[in-house]
């Protein structure tokens, strides 16, 4: 297998196109299967009630922000090694989506902490990390918006990926240190107490369901990065005579 | 080598001493940020006193940002950058030059007008000192950190507020810790901690900064 | 069957606005992208089509 074959834009394209329809059927099957079981099989938490339901949806979101960004980057760093366009390409495809899941930790983090603590917000360490984190994808976003030149966007955002991905743990850690600092009394959001295997098994289904989600969109925005990027040559002006 | 790197540092240093008013604008900039949080929380004086570290700290970090987007500009501007990158030195020692000039520019002056800040807030001589430390810790990390933005995003149109936008969430660690050492102090908690983080955080960039930003430097220019 | 109607199953035992609260902006929020997605790569499609078009032969 020549990999270099599949790092062609050529062959990603149409090689992209056969693959989105069967994440998109893996991602919906196993969004069902992962609500059917955090609503119809996991049982009512006794301490939090109903309302406990939350981290299914809470927990694989917050995994795949941080997943996603580590992901951008490892594409960031193959690009800027080789030099390979498809890698920036990727990096970029997947950051807004990142971006959403960490926009979706933050909310339903914020409707958990409403009837746990009695407050919409609350200077947790994991929900103060997870802002951060939305911040450093709005920063990775906001640059490559801001520079014209794709050659000279997708380094940039690379780069800048690339720190944030150095200083993510440490910021993870000195919140998490001035958390325990500050307030000793918390409880946190996955340490839900007596955590049964089912609900661990929901969460499990839940972020699969959300990765083959990811992977399902980030094509589809990478296709259209694609094609942008490859007008000139012959391969997409045949193309474009046909359909979309 | 070592000559090339002190000319750069003795370069800017010397350029912004011709040009005082851009200098000052941003050392009055961290007066007036920290002086406006009395007037809009209140004068009362145990309270100025917990929110004094933390807010000396984010006045510290947002004037190192103010004067970052000059940083690499001017001389990007006039070619001068350009004649220094096709220089045979590494470029990483010009990045830490600049970023050590910006320190001497616009950090060590915070050192000296931090304490003044620090009385108004009504913060005990000990906890004055450690401010004082904690900064001179801290604002390298600061020159560092932000000389990958400014060069990031050299020659943008808005950058200066894109700069801000990229290196404020790196500055979490140094603020936390640098705030916290001063805080330490205060609740008689002590700060060999946070000290220690900090110095291990400005290790690291001082490592790392430098080379990054001269990769920036040269995907900017190029 | 854990819930005894679907009135409870609404009610999440009181937790209803919270619960659905985030499952509903967590669909607004997929579904909003999917569109987003499907729009641009609609218009990417589109001009650079016309873009073809009005080029000299």
């Amino acid at each position: 297998m020549n990999l270099y074959y599949y790092a062609s834009p050529s062959t990603f394209y149409p090689l992209a196109g056969k693959l989105i329809p069967l994440f998109s059927a893996l991602a919906f099957i196993l969004a069902v299967v992962g609500l059917y079981i955090s609503f119809f099989v996991a049982p009512t938490d006794f301490q939090q009630g109903e309302g406990y339901r939350i981290i299914f949806i809470h927990v694989p979101a917050a995994w795949m922000s941080m997943f996603i960004y580590v992901v951008m980057a490892f594409w960031s760093a193959i690009g800027l090694a080789w030099n390979t366009r498809l890698s920036f390409i990727m990096a970029r495809a997947l950051a807004p989506t990142g971006a959403m899941f960490t926009f979706v930790a933050l909310w339903t983090g914020a409707f958990w902490g409403k009837p746990m603590w009695g407050a919409w917000w609350v200077w947790d360490a994991r929900l103060t990390s997870e802002l951060i984190l939305f911040f450093l994808y709005v920063g990775v976003m906001a640059l490559q918006a801001a520079i014209d030149d794709p050659r000279r966007s997708d380094r940039a955002g690379a780069l800048l990926n690339l720190v944030g991905v150095i200083n993510v743990p440490i910021i993870y850690f000195s919140v998490k240190w001035w958390n325990t600092l500050h307030q000793g009394s918390s409880v946190s959001l996955t340490r839900a107490p007596s955590m049964a295997h089912i609900m661990l098994w929901a969460m499990l289904v839940m972020a699969l369901a959300a990765w083959m989600y990811a992977i399902a969109v980030a094509l589809v925005r990478a296709r259209s990065l694609v094609l942008e990027r490859e007008r000139q040559t012959d391969w997409v002006r045949a193309l474009l005579e046909g359909k979309p | 080598m070592l000559k090339f790197f002190f000319t750069v540092i003795r370069r800017d240093v010397l350029l912004a001493a011709r040009r005082r008013g851009d200098w000052l604008t941003a050392q009055f900039f961290f007066v007036m940020v920290v002086s406006m949080f009395p007037l809009g929380v209140g004068p009362e004086p145990t309270m100025l006193r917990t929110i004094g570290p933390g807010v000396v700290w984010v006045a510290a970090l947002l004037a190192s940002l103010l004067s970052l987007d000059r940083l690499f500009a001017d001389d990007y501007r006039d070619g001068t950058l350009e004649q220094m990158l096709l220089s045979p030195y590494p470029t990483s020692l010009l990045t830490l030059g600049k970023a050590i000039a910006h320190w001497i520019i616009n950090g060590i002056p915070l050192l000296v007008i931090a304490p003044v800040l620090g009385i108004q807030f009504n913060l005990p001589n000990e906890a004055l000192w450690m401010l004082v430390l904690s900064l001179a810790i801290g604002t390298p990390i600061l020159s560092l950190l932000g000389s990958i933005g400014a060069a990031l995003t050299l020659g943008l149109r808005g950058g200066g507020v894109l700069v801000t936008l990229l290196i404020l969430p790196l500055y979490v660690p140094a603020l936390i810790f640098g705030a916290g050492a001063v805080e330490g102090i205060l609740s008689g908690t002590g700060s060999e901690a946070q000290l220690s983080l900090l110095g291990a955080f400005l290790m690291m960039s001082l490592l790392l900064a430098p080379w990054v930003s001269a990769m920036a430097l040269r995907v900017s220019v190029e | 069957m854990i819930w005894e109607s679907w009135d409870a199953f609404w009610k999440m035992g009181g937790y209803g606005l919270y619960v659905w609260g985030s499952f509903g902006m967590t669909l607004i929020c997929i579904a909003g992208e999917i569109w987003l997605v499907r729009r641009h790569r609609l218009q990417t499609w589109q001009r650079l089509k016309r873009m073809k078009e009005w080029e000299p032969k």
